[in-house]
C-alpha cells in the first residue's frame, strides 16, 4: 500500500479497513462498530416501518366506524407495530447499536470480550426479523393477538401466531448473547485504571441491563415454546379444561417482559447520564447514586411484573403486594432524575442538540413515569385498565423515554463514529417539531383514556372523535419533525463537515481518540486511564 | 481473575460423590413411599437442590472457580427463586 492511500485509509479510520469486499466486509465482521452500525441501521428501518404503521392506525382512528381499514386489518396492524416496536427497534435499540459502538471503547477495550458471538448476535436478529415479516404473509396471515400473545386467543386463532412465536424465541436468544458478550467485556476487558467507579454511566447502564438481558429473557423463550406447543400438540398448560391455567401464561409473558420495560429504558438513562455532564460542564452529580440505582431499577423491576394483571383475576394478596412493590422501583428512577437536575444546577449550559433530546427524555419521562404510579396503585388501575391512558402513559415512557434517548445518541455519538457532523440549526428545529407533535399525540391519548376509550378497537363512540382527530394531526406533526430529523443526520453523517476528534468537549475515552475511531480503537499501546470519566478539569476541557 | 483450568480432582472424590448421588436417589426413592402431606414437594426439591449442588460443584468444577462465577450463579438461581415464588403469591392466595 502506498503511503497515501495508507493515510486516506487511516484517516477514514475503521471505515478504510475490511476484511472482505463490499457488502461482506460488514455482514461477515467482528468489529463491534461495524456490527453496531449493522444494527443501528437495521432498527432505525424497523422504527420507520413501526412509524408509518403508527400513523396508518391513527389515520383509522380519525372518524368512528370503519375509515380506512377493517377491523381484522386493525388488529394485524396494531399488532405488527407493538412486536416491530419492541422487539425489533426498543429493546435491541440503544444496547445493541450504541453499546455496541461505543461501550468497548469507554471502557479502554479494543473489542468485545466474543466478537464472533456479537456477529451471530446480529444474524440472530436479522433471522428473527425475517421470520417476524415472513409470518405476516403466510399461513394464517398476520398475527392478531396483539404483542402480548395472550391465551387463550393466541392458542385458537388461525393466524400466523406459531411463526410469530418462534421469530420472538430466536430474537430473544439475540438478545442474551447480546448481554452475556457486554457482561464478559465489561468485566475482563476494561484498561489499566479503569477502575469499577471510573466507568461511564452509560457503560455501568448497559451492565445493568445485560443482567437483565441474561436472566429474564430464558423466560419468554419458555414461554412462547410453550404457546407454540399449545398450538400445535395441544398441549393444555393453559387451557382450563385440561387443568391448565390462562393466568400462568400472562405471569411467565410479563415476568420477561417488564423486566423487558427496563432494559429498554436503562440503556437510554445511561445515555441522558453520559450526555447531561459533558453539556452542562460539570462532573455528574451522585455518580454513585446513579450507579446504585442502575443495579436497583434492574433488580426492583424485576418484581413487579403482575401490576400487568391486576384485573386478570390474580388474588387479592398479589394485587397487593406487587402494587406495593411498583411504588418501591418509581424511588431509583426518581433518583436519576434529581441527579440530572442537580447536574444541571449552576452548569455552563450548552444547549445543543444531543442536551436538547436529553432535557425532552427528562420531561416526558417524568410524565410517563408519574402515569405508570396512577397504574401502579392498584385501585386506580382497575379503572384506567386497558384504556387508551395506558396507550399514553407506554408512548411517553418508551418514546418519549427511550425514543428521545436514541435520538439523543445519535445527535451525540454518531459524528465520532462517521467523522462529519449534522446541521446543528436543523436539528433543533426538527426537535422542537417532534416535541410538539409528541405531546399532542400522547396527551390527546391519555385524555381520551380517562374519559373511558377502551384501546384495541378500530371503532369508537362519536364522542371521542375530537380527542382522536386532535391525536391524529399530532401524529402527523411528529412524522413530519421526524422525517426532519432524520433528513438532516443522515445527509450531515454523509456530507457534513469533518468534525474533530472531541466536538462536544467530553472526558471519557471515546473522545480522546480519532473521529472516525482506527479498527481497534487504540494505538499500538492501551491507554491508562487516570481520571473518572466526567473529570473535565484533569481531562483538560476545563 | 482465574487461571487457566488446571484443577485435577482425583477420581476418589467424583468416587465418593457418585455414591453420595447414588445414596440421595435412593433416599428420595424411600421417602416417597411415605405420605408427609405439604412435606412431599419440599423434601423431594430439598434432596434434588443438595444433588444438584453436588454435581455443579463438584462435576462442573464451580468449587474452585472465582467468587465472580459462583456470585453469578448464585444471582441467577436468586432470580429464579424470586419468579417462582412470587408467582405463587398469586397461585397460593386464589
Amino acid at each position: 500500500m502506498s503511503e497515501t492511500t495508507a493515510t486516506a485509509a487511516n484517516d477514514r479510520g475503521f471505515w478504510g479497513e475490511a476484511n472482505y469486499p463490499g457488502i461482506f466486509g460488514w455482514i461477515f465482521s467482528t468489529d463491534h462498530k461495524r456490527i453496531g452500525l449493522l444494527y443501528f441501521w437495521s432498527v432505525l428501518t424497523f422504527f420507520c416501518v413501526g412509524v408509518l404503521l403508527g400513523l396508518l392506525l391513527r389515520l383509522e382512528l380519525f372518524a368512528p366506524g370503519e375509515t380506512i381499514m377493517s377491523a381484522q386489518t386493525y388488529n394485524a396492524t396494531f399488532t405488527l407495530h407493538g412486536v416491530i416496536m419492541i422487539f425489533l427497534f426498543i429493546i435491541p435499540g440503544i444496547p445493541a447499536a450504541f453499546g455496541n459502538l461505543i461501550m468497548p471503547i469507554q471502557i479502554g477495550a479494543r473489542d468485545v470480550s466474543f466478537p464472533k458471538l456479537n456477529l451471530f448476535s446480529w444474524w440472530l436478529y436479522i433471522t428473527g426479523a425475517t421470520l417476524a415479516v415472513t409470518s405476516l404473509f403466510t399461513g394464517g396471515g398476520p398475527p392478531d393477538t396483539g404483542w402480548t400473545f395472550y391465551v387463550p386467543f393466541s392458542a385458537q386463532t388461525s393466524t400466523n401466531v406459531s411463526l410469530a412465536a418462534v421469530a420472538v424465541f430466536i430474537l430473544g436468544f439475540s438478545s442474551i448473547l447480546t448481554g452475556l458478550n457486554f457482561v464478559t467485556t465489561i468485566h475482563r476487558l476494561r484498561t489499566k485504571g479503569m477502575t469499577w467507579m471510573r466507568i461511564p454511566l452509560f457503560t455501568w447502564s448497559l451492565y445493568a441491563t445485560a443482567w437483565i438481558q441474561i436472566l429474564a429473557t430464558p423466560v419468554i423463550g419458555i414461554t412462547v415454546a410453550l404457546l407454540f406447543a399449545e398450538r400445535v400438540l395441544g398441549t393444555g398448560l393453559f387451557d382450563p379444561a385440561q387443568g391448565g391455567d390462562p393466568i400462568m401464561f400472562q405471569h411467565l409473558f410479563w415476568i420477561y417482559s417488564h423486566p423487558a420495560v427496563y432494559i429498554m429504558v436503562l440503556p437510554g438513562m445511561g445515555v441522558i447520564s453520559d450526555i447531561i455532564p459533558v453539556f452542562s460542564r460539570k462532573p455528574a452529580f451522585g455518580y454513585k447514586a446513579i450507579v446504585v440505582s442502575s443495579m436497583a431499577i434492574a433488580f426492583a423491576g424485576s418484581l413487579v411484573w403482575a401490576h400487568h394483571m391486576y384485573t386478570s383475576g390474580i388474588s387479592d394478596m398479589a394485587v397487593m403486594i406487587f402494587s406495593f412493590l411498583t411504588f418501591i422501583v418509581a424511588i431509583p428512577s426518581a433518583i436519576k432524575v434529581f441527579n440530572w437536575l442537580a447536574t444541571l444546577y449552576e452548569g455552563s449550559i450548552l444547549l445543543d442538540p444531543p442536551l436538547l433530546y436529553a432535557l425532552s427524555f427528562i420531561l416526558l419521562f417524568t410524565i410517563g413515569g408519574l402515569s405508570g404510579l396512577v397504574l401502579g396503585a392498584a385501585a386506580a388501575d382497575v379503572h384506567v385498565h386497558d384504556t387508551y391512558f395506558v396507550v399514553g402513559h407506554f408512548h411517553f415512557v418508551m418514546f418519549g423515554g427511550t425514543g428521545m434517548a436514541f435520538f439523543a445518541a445519535m445527535h451525540y455519538w454518531l459524528p465520532k463514529i462517521y467523522g462529519r457532523m449534522y446541521d446543528k440549526t436543523v436539528a433543533t428545529v426538527a426537535w422542537g417539531v417532534i416535541i410538539v407533535g409528541f405531546l399532542i399525540l400522547y396527551i390527546s391519548m391519555k385524555v381520551v383514556g380517562m374519559m373511558g376509550m377502551p384501546r384495541r378497537y378500530y371503532d369508537y363512540v362519536p364522542e371521542f372523535t375530537g380527542l382522536n382527530q386532535l391525536a391524529t394531526v399530532g401524529s402527523w406533526i411528529l412524522a413530519i419533525g421526524l422525517i426532519l430529523m432524520f433528513v438532516n443526520i443522515i445527509h450531515g453523517l454523509f456530507k457534513g463537515d469533518p468534525v474533530e476528534a472531541n466536538p462536544w468537549g467530553g472526558a471519557s475515552l471515546e473522545w480522546q481518540i480519532p473521529s472516525p475511531p482506527p479498527t481497534e480503537n487504540f494505538g499500538e499501546e492501551d491507554p491508562v486511564v487516570t481520571h473518572g470519566p466526567y473529570d473535565f478539569k484533569k481531562a483538560g476541557i476545563l | 481473575m482465574s487461571e487457566e483450568h488446571a484443577h485435577i480432582v482425583p477420581y476418589k472424590t467424583f468416587a465418593i460423590v457418585w455414591i453420595a448421588l447414588l445414596f440421595l436417589t435412593g433416599t428420595t426413592i424411600a421417602v416417597a413411599q411415605y405420605d408427609l402431606g405439604a412435606m412431599n414437594v419440599w423434601v423431594a426439591l430439598g434432596i434434588a437442590t443438595v444433588k444438584a449442588g453436588l454435581v455443579v460443584a463438584v462435576f462442573m468444577h464451580m468449587k474452585h472457580e472465582s467468587i465472580l462465577f459462583k456470585l453469578s450463579l448464585l444471582t441467577a438461581l436468586t432470580m429464579l427463586a424470586i419468579f417462582i415464588g412470587f408467582t405463587f403469591l398469586d397461585v397460593l392466595y386464589r
